[in-house]
């Protein structure tokens, strides 16, 4: 066993690499089970439009993504100036989930900083929030024609997350 | 001196047991459930705590949904699956085995059976 000093040197090396791996990862993010699966079904009071009730039928016949902000949530107020600027992307439609919030804030909020979405989710209890599996705002899911969710994203989208992981699913997503 | 007791005292600084919600169980028996429940699943805003240790909101509204659910009669595992079917394994604590976990759940045992067996080896050169 000439070569036996390796042995301790091959270890290190090792576990350097399952570190340096383990740096990388991204324990925050958690891989959401409702991808694949059908967009909950839910009934809510649209914030912005009195009378008329958001449901998942409003997620069906076209590519769409649902955003879930509120007006407490500080970097859904960084994140909104890029999201109004990718609602105007022809081939998806946005729509909202307004988490937890006060029906008087979010109505200000949007006053003052402009509305992309067709329609508002007002889910003031947070229990659609809850069957979404949301647990931070912002998230955003990608809904297919068939109301599918086919990704979800935690945190605030900027050009560089739209261009890297929207965009090239949206673009599959409206061939098929 | 002083400075010294108040040292002393820092060392008694108990951490906090869990968050006291008193919700009106019926009986005992499904306030022991929410304790089992609470203390098994994982808060996903603050990921090294349970929701019976946390006080972020979410923790909060959880709580608020296993009691509401205990309350309307359903079982530990309605409710378990009600968590994994919203927000995956990773809500779980002890997390079932399954490919993705295998090496979490296999891992240990895998390397102290290389750690015996290179012991053992160890050994048997020695006595030669």
């Amino acid at each position: 066993m000439k070569r036996a000093y390796l042995i301790p040197f091959a270890v290190f090396v090792a576990i350097a690499v399952l570190l340096s791996k383990g740096l990388h990862l991204h324990p925050a993010e958690v891989k959401s089970p409702l991808i694949g699966k059908p967009v909950p079904n839910f009934s809510l009071q649209d914030l912005n439009q009195p009378g008329r009730t958001m449901t998942q039928d409003d997620l069906k016949g076209h590519v769409s993504l649902l955003n879930v902000w509120a007006s407490w949530c500080t970097t859904c107020l960084a994140e909104h100036p890029y999201i109004k600027d990718f609602s105007n992307y022809p081939d998806v439609q946005f729509y909202s989930l307004n988490y937890k919030d006060t029906e008087d804030n979010a109505i200000q909020w949007l006053k003052k900083s402009g509305n992309p979405y067709m329609s508002i989710g007002f889910d003031v209890e947070g229990l659609v929030g809850m069957d979404f599996g949301v647990y931070g705002t912002p998230e955003a899911f990608l809904i297919d024609k068939k109301g599918i969710i086919r990704y979800k994203y935690v945190g605030m989208i900027d050009e560089q997350i739209w261009g890297d992981e929207f965009l090239p699913r949206i673009k599959l997503l409206v061939t098929s | 001196m002083k400075i010294l007791f108040f040292l002393f005292l820092l060392f008694f600084q108990l951490t906090g047991y869990g968050i006291q919600d008193n919700y009106p169980f019926t009986n005992e028996g499904k306030k022991q459930d929410f304790v089992k429940l609470t203390h098994e699943l994982r808060c996903l805003v603050c990921q090294n705590q349970t929701i019976a240790d946390s006080n972020a909101p979410l923790a909060n509204d959880l709580r608020g949904q296993i009691y509401q659910q205990l309350e309307l009669g359903q079982s530990i595992e309605e409710i378990r699956d009600f968590m994994v079917v919203r927000y995956g394994d990773f809500i779980l604590y002890k997390p079932p085995l399954t490919v993705q976990t295998f090496m979490l759940w296999l891992g240990p045992f895998v390397l102290l059976g290389l750690a015996s067996v290179w012991v053992i080896i160890f050994i048997r050169r020695q006595r030669r």
